[in-house]
C-alpha cells in the first residue's frame, strides 16, 4: 500500500512534467551511481589546508585529497608512516631524515596529468612553500599560513634538503620535541611540484589551491560555494583500491536540517550534531552516534587591542560576569566539561587545581565603575555563525551572556556574519569581543598555548585576543626544549598562571566530539586531532 | 491593436525603470557606505575608492549617478555579493531558473487539478459534489504554505520516508547545468543514468510543487466555479438550451471557451502569488532559487545581493504580467474595445 500511494503519486507528476517538457521516450541504461553523501556545516575557504586553520576547510580537504609525510592513528594516537616509510633523527635532535615511499601518484585531472610519482622535490616544495618568503608561491594567496607562522615553524627550519629522489633531511636551528607530531597534522600537506610548475607556466600560480592535485584517496571534480563539494575516486591511490567512488560534501549551516537529511537518507554522514538532537539520533534504529572526549576549548576572547578591553580588571569583571555553568546546560547540554584553562582534562599538561573567575555580579559590578565604565557602555561581541565541535551554538551562547552583562548595565550588540567573511573580518581586529575556540592538531600541549595566545600568532590569525605578553611567550618556547612531560607540565602551570591573572580569554567548556552516519557506512573513526577522513570508509549495499 | 501594445510596452518600460530607482535609493538607505551598499566592494584603498566613484559618478549630481547606475545595470554589471564575492548578475542567472522552474511546474499542476474541478464543482452548484469540493477548497485555501510544507516533509519525509526534503536533485548526480531547468538539463544529458536521474528529480520536485499548488488549485478552483456558474446562467446558454442542445453539447461549444476567456487574466495574476510561495517555500526546501538566495544575503546582511535580488525578482513579476496581458489581448480582442470606453 505503501509503495503503491508513493508510486502513482510520483506516476502523476511525472506524467505531468513529461508533457510540459516533451521529453524523448529513448530507453538507456539504468544505471544508480554510487558514492558517499557528508552533510558539512560550512564552506572551506581554501583546497589547501596550509592555508588555514579552519576546522571545515580541513574537513573538506586534508586528509581526502592530501598525504602527510606522517600519520596519527586515530586509534591510539601514535605517529605512524605515511609519505615517509620511516625515519631517523639524530642523536642532537636538530637532523631528522625521512626516507620516502615509492609509487605514489598524484591524481589525474582533465586540467593536469602527472608524468611522474611523488618524490623528495614534491616534499621539499611542499615545506618551503610556507617556510620561505623567496619561494614563487609563498604570496600568491593573501592569507599566510596560519598555522605554521603561529608555532613558529617556519623560524624552526634551518634547511630542508634532498639526499636522493627518495629521502630528505631537515634540519632545525634548535630541538623541538613537537617537531613530528607537527609533521603529522591536517597542515603538513604534500602538494605536487610538477603541477605548479605547470600553473607557473600558464601564469595561473592562484590555480594550485582553488584546483588543487593531491595523492589522497580523492580527486576534486568541482565546487560550488555554499552548495557542494564534489570528489571522485583516485584510481591509483598507493595505500587501498577500496576508496568509494564518489564523495560529496552537501554544504548544510543548519543542524536540524543536516538530521532531518541524515534520517531520510540524503546525506550518509552528518557533521557536527546539536546536542540537543542526539538523542533523536540515538532512538533511530538505522543510525550511529559514536563519541569520544575532543581535544577543544571554546572561549569568549576579548580583543585586548582596544581600550577598554586593554584593562585586565575590565576584562576580569566581565569574566565574573557570566555563570558557565549555566551556559554549559543551555548550550552544550551538559555534554561538555566545564574549562577552567585552555588543556582539556584528557592532556597530561591538564592542571585540576587552577584558579577561575566565579560567577559574582556584584563585585563585577563594582570593579567595572572602579575602572570607568559606566552604566549603559556597549560592546559587541561577535558570535560564530555555524557550529563547531567546542561551541555548537555560539549564537545562543551570546544571548545568554548578552543577558548576563544586561543585569550589569552593559548592551550588548551580538554580531555574525558568513563564516569565510566573519574570519576575514576578524583578523582584521573590529571586534571587542568573540566567541570562538580551538581544536587540537596532535596531543601536544603546545598545540594550545601557542596558536591561542602567543605573540606570533596575532599575524596569523589564530590570536583572537591579540594578546602579547613576552613572558608567557618565553615560557611556552622554553617548555618546548624539554622532552620530559612532568618538566614541561610545571612550565604550563607558569603559563596557566599568567592566563588566570591578565585574562586575555575566558575559557567556557571543552566539549565531546560526535559522529551521527547511516549504520551502512562502515571503517569511519572519529580522528582526535581534528579532520575527518573518508578514504578508508566503505557502504555496505 | 498596435497604440495598445505601445502603451503597455510604455508602461513596462516606465516600470521597470521606477523599479531601477527604487533598487537605487535602497543603496543609501542601507547602512554603510553607498557605494560599498552599491558595488559589493569593500575598499581597501582610498584609491580604490576613487575608481569606482569616477565609475558610479559620485561627484556629479544625483541625476548623473542614476544614469551611471542603469548604464551598469543594461551592462549586466549588478555589483557582486559581500558574501561570496561573486558577481550578482550570475548568480541571479543560475539561481532565477530554479524559481522559474518550480513556479511553472506548481502552475501548470494548479490548473490542471483546479480547472476540471472548478467545472465539476460549478455544473454541480448548489448539490452534494460541490458542497464537498467547496469545503475541501476551503481548507486548502487556509493552510498556510510554510506551515503546510513542513507538515508534508514531517509525514512523507520523515515519518514515511517516500520523498527527500531537500534540493533539485541528489548531489549523487552529477547534470551538466545548460538551461537551469533540471528536468530538460537531464533529458538532453547523454548520461549513463539519465533515467534514474529524472526520476530522483522527480522525486525531489513532489513536496515543493505539492506545497504551492495545493494552495494555487484551490484559488484556481474558486475562480473557475464562480466563472463556470456565471456562464451557465446566462441567456445564450439559455438560448441554445432552448435550440434543442443537449446539455453536453451546449458545454462544450459554449461554456468552456466562454468560462476560461474571463478568468485568464486572473489566473495570469496568480503567478506572482505562486513565486511568493515558491520562495517560501524554496528556503523551507533548500531549493536552490532566487528566493532562498534572497533570504540568506537578508540574514547575512548581503546588501548588494538584497539590492540586485529585488531588482530582479520586481521585474520578473511586471514583465510576466504585461506579458500575459498582452497575450490575453491577442487571444481576446474584444476586450480591447470594452477598455477604450472605459478609459
Amino acid at each position: 500500500m505503501k509503495i503503491n500511494l508513493k508510486h502513482s503519486c510520483i506516476l502523476t507528476i511525472a506524467f505531468s512534467l513529461s508533457l510540459l517538457t516533451a521529453c524523448s521516450k529513448n530507453q538507456e541504461i539504468q544505471f544508480k551511481s554510487e558514492g558517499l553523501v557528508y552533510c558539512s556545516e560550512g564552506s572551506p575557504t581554501s583546497f589547501n589546508p596550509q592555508l588555514d586553520t579552519s576546522g571545515t576547510t580541513v574537513d573538506a580537504t586534508s586528509h581526502q585529497l592530501y598525504d602527510r609525510l606522517l600519520e596519527f592513528d586515530p586509534e591510539d594516537s601514535q605517529i605512524i608512516p605515511g609519505i615517509a616509510e620511516s625515519w631517523r633523527v639524530s642523536g642532537n635532535g636538530l637532523i631528522y631524515t625521512f626516507q620516502l615511499r615509492k609509487r605514489v601518484s598524484f591524481h589525474q585531472t582533465p586540467y593536469f596529468q602527472p608524468s611522474r610519482y611523488l618524490n623528495a622535490d614534491d616534499v621539499i616544495f611542499s615545506i618551503n612553500r610556507w617556510r620561505l618568503e623567496s619561494h614563487p608561491f609563498h604570496d600568491i594567496d593573501v592569507s599566510d599560513y596560519p598555522y605554521f607562522v603561529s608555532l613558529g615553524l617556519d623560524k624552526l627550519i634551518k634547511d630542508v634538503r634532498r639526499i636522493n629522489g627518495y629521502r630528505i633531511e631537515i634540519e632545525l636551528n634548535k630541538p623541538d620535541s613537537s617537531f613530528l607530531a607537527n609533521l603529522a597534522t591536517d597542515f603538513a600537506i604534500i602538494l605536487s611540484k610538477e603541477y605548479a610548475e605547470q600553473l607557473l607556466t600558464t601564469n595561473q600560480p592562484q590555480l594550485l589551491d582553488e584546483q588543487p592535485i593531491g595523492s589522497g584517496p580523492f580527486k576534486f571534480v568541482s565546487y560550488r560555494k555554499d552548495r557542494f563539494i564534489r570528489y571522485a575516486k583516485h584510481q591509483e591511490y598507493w595505500k587501498h583500491d577500496q576508496t568509494i567512488e564518489q564523495l560529496i560534501y552537501d554544504i548544510t549551516p543548519s543542524s536540524s536540517l543536516r538530521l532531518a537529511k541524515l534520517m531520510t537518507g540524503e546525506c550518509d554522514v552528518m557533521s557536527l550534531p546539536a546536542h540537543s538532537e542526539l538523542d533523536i539520533i540515538r532512538d533511530r534504529d538505522n543510525l550511529m552516534l559514536d563519541e569520544k572526549p575532543g581535544l577543544n576549548v571554546g572561549f569568549w576572547a576579548f580583543n585586548t587591542s582596544k581600550p577598554p578591553f586593554d584593562n585586565p580588571e575590565v576584562r576580569r569583571a566581565l569574566a565574573m560576569g557570566i555563570d558557565k555553568s549555566s551556559i554549559l546546560e543551555a548550550v552544550y547540554f551538559d555534554s561538555a566539561i566545564k574549562a577552567n584553562g585552555l588543556i582539556p582534562p584528557s592532556s597530561w599538561a591538564y592542571q585540576a587545581d587552577l584558579r577561575d573567575n566565579s560567577y559574582n555580579p556584584v563585585l563585577a559590578r563594582d570593579l567595572l565603575r572602579e575602572n570607568g565604565i559606566e552604566p549603559g557602555f556597549t560592546m559587541n561581541i561577535w558570535a560564530m555563525p555555524i557550529e563547531r565541535a567546542y561551541n555548537p551554538n555560539a549564537i545562543m551562547m551570546a544571548e545568554l551572556i548578552q543577558g548576563y552583562l544586561e543585569q550589569l548595565d552593559i548592551n550588548v550588540e551580538i554580531i555574525s556574519f558568513e563564516w569565510s567573511l566573519f574570519r576575514r573580518r576578524l583578523d582584521s581586529g573590529a571586534h571587542d569581543s568573540v566567541l570562538i575556540g580551538w581544536s587540537a592538531d596532535n596531543g601536544d600541549p603546545d598545540n594550545f598555548y601557542r596558536p591561542v595566545l602567543s605573540c606570533a600568532a596575532i599575524d596569523s590569525g589564530t590570536n583572537r585576543a591579540k594578546w602579547c605578553n613576552k613572558t608567557f611567550d618565553e615560557i611556552i618556547d622554553d617548555a618546548l626544549t624539554y622532552s620530559d612531560p612532568q618538566t614541561r607540565a610545571a612550565l604550563y602551570q607558569t603559563a596557566n598562571a599568567i592566563i588566570a591573572d591578565q585574562i586575555p580569554l575566558v575559557p567556557i567548556a571543552h566539549a565531546y566530539r560526535f559522529q551521527a552516519y547511516r549504520k551502512n557506512v562502515h571503517n569511519l573513526v572519529i580522528n582526535p586531532f581534528g579532520g575527518i577522513r573518508f578514504g578508508d570508509v566503505v557502504i555496505a549495499q | 491593436m498596435s497604440l495598445y501594445l505601445f502603451r503597455r510596452l510604455n508602461l513596462l518600460v516606465f516600470t521597470l525603470f521606477m523599479l531601477a530607482m527604487a533598487s537605487f535609493g535602497l543603496a543609501w538607505l542601507f547602512p554603510g557606505d553607498y557605494l560599498t551598499n552599491l558595488t559589493g566592494v569593500h575598499f581597501d584603498t582610498p584609491e580604490q575608492r576613487e575608481l569606482f566613484a569616477a565609475l558610479y559618478k559620485e561627484n556629479e549630481g544625483v541625476f548623473w549617478q542614476f544614469m551611471a547606475y542603469l548604464e551598469m545595470l543594461w551592462q549586466g554589471q549588478w555589483g557582486q555579493s559581500f558574501s561570496s564575492g561573486q558577481p550578482l548578475f550570475q548568480e541571479i542567472l543560475t539561481t532565477l531558473p530554479a524559481s522559474i522552474e518550480l513556479s511553472a511546474y506548481a502552475l501548470f499542476i494548479s490548473l490542471a487539478v483546479g480547472i476540471p474541478l472548478g467545472f465539476i464543482s460549478g455544473l454541480k452548484h448548489n448539490k452534494l459534489t460541490d458542497y464537498s469540493i467547496l469545503s475541501f477548497s476551503l481548507v486548502g485555501y487556509s493552510i498556510p504554505v510554510f506551515w503546510l510544507a513542513l507538515l508534508l516533509i514531517l509525514v512523507l519525509s520523515l515519518q514515511l520516508g517516500w520523498f527527500p526534503i531537500s534540493g533539485r536533485i541528489s548531489l549523487l548526480y552529477d547534470i551538466p547545468p545548460q538551461t537551469g531547468f533540471i528536468l530538460i538539463d537531464i533529458l538532453s544529458s547523454d548520461l549513463p543514468y539519465k533515467w534514474d536521474a529524472f526520476t530522483d528529480a522527480l522525486e525531489h520536485l513532489v513536496l515543493p510543487t505539492l506545497s504551492i499548488s495545493i494552495v494555487t488549485s484551490t484559488i484556481i478552483l474558486r475562480i473557475t466555479r464562480r466563472s463556470v456558474i456565471e456562464v451557465m446562467s446566462s441567456e445564450y446558454i439559455k438560448a441554445a438550451t432552448a435550440k434543442g442542445l443537449n446539455r453536453t453539447q451546449v458545454i462544450l461549444r459554449h461554456g468552456i471557451r466562454n468560462t476560461i476567456i474571463p478568468i485568464m487574466p486572473q489566473l495570469a495574476l496568480q503567478f506572482t502569488t505562486l513565486l511568493t510561495n515558491a520562495m517560501i517555500v524554496e528556503s523551507i526546501f533548500s531549493w536552490p532559487g532566487i528566493g532562498n538566495w534572497l533570504l540568506q544575503a537578508i540574514y547575512q546582511g548581503d546588501y548588494p545581493a538584497i539590492r540586485a535580488g529585488m531588482l530582479a525578482v520586481s521585474s520578473l513579476v511586471v514583465i510576466f504580467t504585461v506579458f500575459i496581458d498582452i497575450i490575453h489581448k491577442i487571444i481576446d480582442p474584444r476586450r480591447l474595445y470594452r477598455q477604450r470606453v472605459k478609459i
